[in-house]
Parts: C-alpha cells; sequence; structure tokens
C-alpha cells in the first residue's frame, strides 16, 4: 500500500492566532520503499507524521463500524475509533519518545499489540520474541521499561511498531539515542522489512550519517518541503 | 484487562491503598447505616418483634390513619376477630406510656395482655407470664427502674412485684417495655369507657394482636373484615408508623442515610475519575497505538472493578462483623440494606466515575497527549 499525503496542513492553536506546523506537504511512499524525512528540529516533522497516523476521515470499512452515527459527539467518536482501527490495522507507528507502558515487560509491550486486536495475547510469541531478536533486545525482554537503557527503550518501540505487520511504517528519529552502528543497523532494518512486507515507510531522521541504505529523501524546513537540503 | 490487571500487579502498593480507602469508606457507610437502623428500631422493636400477623386498630374516625395513641379496640371486635376463618388467635392488647418507679423513676410503655396470650417474649420457653398484680421487665426496663425479680415497682397507682425480667429488648418510642395482665393495664393505661368504668363487660384494649392459622385469610377477607368491624389492619413493620416518634423520626433518619449514602458516592466516584485521569499517559499511548475506545473501557470498568470488588467486599465484612459486635451495648442493625445496598451503590457510582474519566481521555486527541508525556 502506497502512503500518499496530499497537500496537508496542520495548524496548532498559538496565542490568538495561530502556528501553522504543517504547510501545504504533498509526498507519496510507494510501497515496499523508505523514504527519509529530514528537516531542523521544528520544521514540522514529528507534526506531519502525526498526520499521516491519525487519518481523522478514516474510511467506514476500517473499523467495520456501522454507520449509525448520531449527533456531533457520537460522530466524533466514530470518526476516532475508526482512525484507530486503522492505526491498529495497517500502521506500525515510532514516537520520538519511546512511548512505552511503565507496567509492561518488554514482551508485553509486543504482545499488547496483538491483544488490541482481539487476539490472545501470547498468540504470536515466537514473532514478538523474533522481533525483539531482530532489535537486539531479545535478552531484555522480560524486563519493565525502567529497567532498559534509553537506547534499548527506543528500540523497543521499533519492534512494537513492527509487531502487526503494518502496511505503513512511520518512524521518527528511532536513531537520536543509538550510537553510529546501532543506528545503521535500526534503519537497514526498517528499509529491510518496509521491502518485505511491503510496506510504504517514513522515518524521520536528524542523523544523515546512517541514512546509507535509504533512496528517496526529502527535506522539511517551516513545515515546507523543499528542495534541496538547507543550507547549514 | 491486559493492561488493567498488569497495572494492578505492578503497582501493588498503591492498589492496596485504594482498597484500603475503599474498604474504609464502605465500612462508614454501612457501620453508620447499621447504627440508624438501630436507632430506628428503638423506637419499633416491640411492635415488630410482636410474634403475630396483623395488628387490628380502630381508629377514632373513619379514613384516618391508625396510631396507637388514639386507637381503642372493643370486646366486641376483638371477639369478632377471633371468629375469622383463618385467624387462630386473637388477643387484645394494651399499649400505654406510663411513669413507673422502683430504685429509679422512668418512663415505661406498659403493654397490657391476657395470661397465656403468648405475646410476653420468652413465656413459649418456660419464662413468667403477666399475672394480675405483676409485672415483666424487659431488660431496658429493669435498667432504667434499677430492678430486679422480687422487688416492687410503682406504675400508676398500681404497686406490682416484678414476676421476671424478660431475656428481650423491647422498645416502645424510646421507652423500654413493661408487660402487665390486661386488667392491672386498664388502670394504668385506659382511656375513655373503660377508664370511666362504664365499659361492657371485659376489657378494652389499644389493637387486636392476630395470629393467623395454617390457612391464612385472604387480603380480601381482611379488607371486608376491616370494613364490617371498622378496623384497619396493619402488619408489624407497617404498625411503626402508628407509632408518633417513629414517623417524626424516620424522615430524618433516611435523608442522614441517604446524604450519606450520596457524599460517600460521589467520593468513591472522583476517587476513581481522579485515578482513572492519572493513568490518561497510558491511555493515550494504547489509544495511539490502534485500541478502541470498547477496549479502553473495558480496561479501564475492569480495572476500577476489582479495586472496588475487594475493597467493598472488605468494609461491608468489617461493618457487619463489628455491627454483630457492637450490637450487644448499643441500637445496631445489619441486614441487607445496611451492608448490600450500600455495597451495590458504592460500587455502581465508583464505576461510574471510572467510566466517566476513561471516555473524557478517550477522547483527546492522542498525539497531543503524547507530546506530553
Ligand atoms: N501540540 C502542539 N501544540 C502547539 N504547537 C506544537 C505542538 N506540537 C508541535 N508544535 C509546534 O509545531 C512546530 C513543529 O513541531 P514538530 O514537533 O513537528 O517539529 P519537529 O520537526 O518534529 O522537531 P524535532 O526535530 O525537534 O522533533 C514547532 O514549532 C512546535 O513548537
Ligand atoms: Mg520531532
Amino acid at each position: 500500500m502506497d502512503l500518499t499525503l496530499d497537500r496537508i496542513r496542520l495548524a496548532y492553536p498559538d496565542g490568538d492566532g495561530v502556528l501553522v506546523a504543517v504547510d501545504d506537504v504533498t509526498l507519496t511512499v510507494p510501497s515496499g520503499t523508505t523514504t527519509a524525512l529530514l528537516g531542523p528540529s521544528g520544521a514540522g516533522k514529528s507534526s506531519l507524521l502525526a498526520v499521516a497516523g491519525a487519518p481523522l476521515d478514516a474510511p467506514d470499512d476500517a473499523a467495520g463500524a456501522p454507520r449509525a452515527a448520531r449527533g456531533p459527539r457520537r460522530r466524533a467518536r466514530r470518526a476516532a475509533d475508526r482512525a484507530a482501527a486503522l492505526r491498529r490495522e495497517r500502521i506500525g507507528i515510532v514516537f520520538q519518545q519511546p512511548q512505552l507502558v511503565a507496567s509492561l515487560t518488554v514482551l508485553e509491550q509486543l504482545e499488547l499489540m496483538s491483544h488490541l486486536r482481539g487476539r490472545p495475547a501470547a498468540s504470536r510469541r515466537a514473532h514478538a520474541l523474533a522481533l525483539l531478536d531482530a532489535v537486539g533486545v531479545a535478552d531484555r525482554a522480560d524486563r519493565r521499561p525502567e529497567h532498559l537503557s534509553g537506547g534499548q527503550r527506543q528500540r523497543v518501540a521499533i519492534a512494537r511498531a513492527l509487531m502487526n505487520d503494518p502496511q505503513v511504517l512511520l518512524v521518527d528519529e528511532p536513531t537520536s539515542a543509538l550510537d553510529h552502528e546501532r543506528g545503521v543497523q535500526v534503519v537497514e532494518l526498517v528499509v529491510r522489512l518496509a521491502r518485505e512486507l511491503d510496506a510504504a515507510a517514513l522515518l524521520v531522521t536528524h542523523d544523515e550519517a546512517t541514512l546509507d541504505p535509504v533512496a528517496a529523501r526529502v527535506h522539511l524546513a517551516d513545515g515546507r518541503l523543499v528542495e534541496a537540503p538547507a543550507a547549514v | 484487562m491486559f493492561l488493567a490487571l498488569r497495572d494492578l500487579r505492578h503497582a501493588r502498593g498503591r492498589f492496596a491503598l485504594m482498597i484500603t480507602v475503599v474498604a474504609l469508606i464502605t465500612f462508614l457507610v454501612a457501620f453508620l447505616a447499621a447504627l440508624t437502623a438501630g436507632l430506628g428500631r428503638a423506637s419499633t422493636s416491640a411492635v415488630t418483634e410482636l410474634p403475630v400477623d396483623r395488628l387490628a386498630f380502630a381508629p377514632p374516625a373513619e379514613g384516618a390513619s391508625p396510631t396507637f395513641t388514639e386507637s381503642e379496640v372493643t370486646p366486641h371486635q376483638q371477639e369478632a376477630w377471633a371468629d375469622v376463618p383463618g385467624v387462630g388467635a386473637a388477643e387484645p392488647l394494651g399499649v400505654a406510656t406510663v411513669r413507673a418507679s422502683g430504685e429509679s423513676t422512668a418512663a415505661v410503655t406498659a403493654f397490657g395482655v391476657r395470661p397465656g396470650s403468648g405475646l410476653v417474649p420468652g413465656t413459649g420457653d418456660g419464662g413468667a407470664d403477666v399475672s394480675a398484680g405483676t409485672v415483666v421487665l424487659s431488660r431496658g426496663a429493669a435498667d432504667a427502674l434499677g430492678a430486679d425479680v422480687g422487688d416492687q415497682v410503682g406504675a400508676g397507682p398500681l404497686d406490682l412485684t416484678v414476676a421476671a425480667v424478660a431475656d428481650a429488648e423491647a422498645d416502645f418510642a424510646h421507652t423500654p417495655v413493661v408487660w402487665v395482665s390486661l386488667d392491672d393495664w386498664q388502670a394504668v393505661g385506659a382511656r375513655g369507657d373503660a377508664a370511666a368504668g362504664d365499659a361492657q363487660d371485659g376489657p378494652t384494649a389499644t389493637v387486636v394482636a392476630l395470629r393467623f392459622g395454617d390457612d391464612p385469610p385472604t387480603a380480601d377477607a381482611l379488607a371486608a373484615t376491616d370494613a364490617e368491624l371498622g378496623t384497619v389492619t396493619a402488619t408489624p413493620r407497617e404498625a411503626r408508623s402508628a407509632i408518633s416518634s417513629f414517623t417524626a423520626e424516620n424522615l430524618s433518619l433516611t435523608l442522614m442515610q441517604v446524604f450519606l449514602l450520596a457524599i460517600s458516592a460521589l467520593v468513591v466516584g472522583a476517587f476513581f475519575t481522579v485515578w482513572t485521569i492519572q493513568r490518561a499517559g497510558d491511555v493515550a499511548v494504547l489509544r495511539a497505538l490502534g485500541a478502541s475506545t470498547r477496549y479502553l473501557l473495558r480496561d479501564a470498568i475492569g480495572q476500577a472493578g476489582v479495586v472496588l470488588g475487594v475493597g467493598v467486599g472488605l468494609g461491608t465484612a468489617l461493618a457487619a462483623g463489628a455491627g454483630l459486635l457492637a450490637a450487644r451495648v448499643m441500637p445496631v442493625v445489619v441486614d441487607v440494606s445496611t451492608t448490600l445496598v450500600p455495597a451495590v451503590v458504592l460500587v455502581a457510582l465508583g464505576g461510574l466515575g471510572a467510566v466517566l474519566a476513561v471516555t473524557r481521555v478517550a477522547r483527546v486527541d492522542p498525539h497531543a497527549a503524547l507530546a506530553a508525556r
């Protein structure tokens, strides 16, 4: 499945006015490929990813919910539930902060993803352990996040995003807490899995040095796509 | 409940604290309910504990609601009730509050009954019955008058010998009850015709106490007899409202219970609202990963359910136990209305608080919620 972002504009309320974080961004990531999203801090990279990950006008079939919504609040909740269903079934997200759940062990963080889809939590344990192995934290499977290093947490978050075999992979700065070698490994993993799963991956990073495996790159500055890398 | 149960296990100390708070609030509500119910009983127990099926009142005017102070039955009414098919026994019962003095002086309620009526507690088990010139004291009356078996007790114009102290609490309008023979009762308590001495033969009493036989009369038959004789029958429980002090207090006691329940329900509801808001970070993560609203609700309700179930269960058990112990020294009642009812209300409102909070949390944009974490 291709990821297509069409004329995206996102504005946050800012005092009396608005702050335009993403402005008229059009972008396609073909399925099976990875596109790197680069840009200075505050350029709007995370904001763009949030839009890609929370499609509020998700089609009805995504949640299988009947269209009986009455009243604006009901309708809003239905829309939010459809978006959630789409994230659960098709999108894998790695947030800029790992966002692990404090009371779950590393393995349970991944098993939660099966449980969210209504399957028994342990139904894909072998898959979960393989993913943890691929990101190099299999030996920490029964630890809680508080006992992990920052980089280990980030890798668990990556494994979690891959748990449900997503068709779209949104990854926000997966290498920020990793050394160079690990960073390259993680980027390679994302590229490889995108290819294997035939998924469209959008990968945010500051660190161009890890991007050798990535062919497509786009640059964001002040919320807009720019042609060349911004002059540093 | 995947996350809910793991949360419980992970934050054991915090949940133990929450369960303790819920248990203590439940204890408070249930115990105070038991106390107010006990207080209510102190003005009615002599009536509700009567071993009878109905009391027949004779109100002074047709349509007036029956009261113990105004009711007055004639021998004719009593005999007519005894003849109704299905009525096993129809005993006249006189009720009057008098000043009595033994070692000390106190207001007591004198129940006038015929010897062998079975209306004096303990007579069935070989306890002392009333007879002319003697009195049977309830435990409360014995304490209040400082009298024991064999002592002389003055009641109105009479001097009576204490024949026995019944092993029972019996209170009427917050005064302890003493039992005297119906003939003696005419002198201390009767009003109107009987007191004036121009009654027809036989004593007059306040009500007729009816005991049904194996084949009790139907409601229709009771109503028909009531209409014919000009009486109003009521069960001992219904007869509570014929006690003037009970009708006066009952509203306040009921209001006390309602307010208490409302306040503690609010506290428990708010408690779970705050707790669930505390979990907002985790809920936002679940939402961002794709949890449906229903999934989040089930999780939150499951968690609140465990805490409420254990906490309310403990508190109720504690209150019931303490109530049964305290019942020896003060008026306390432990029954369904003082245990199960508060328990159900607390569980329901705590669950509601959790649901309201989690639907609120589920509505927020996960992106913004995560940014704040
Ligand atoms: N929830 C929010 N409410 C208001 N303004 C926001 C919000 N999130 C981001 N912004 C603003 O939007 C702009 C873009 O933020 P964003 O997080 O997308 O940047 P970024 O490119 O991911 O930066 P970084 O590399 O530092 O993560 C910033 O100016 C930021 O202050
Ligand atoms: Mg960012």
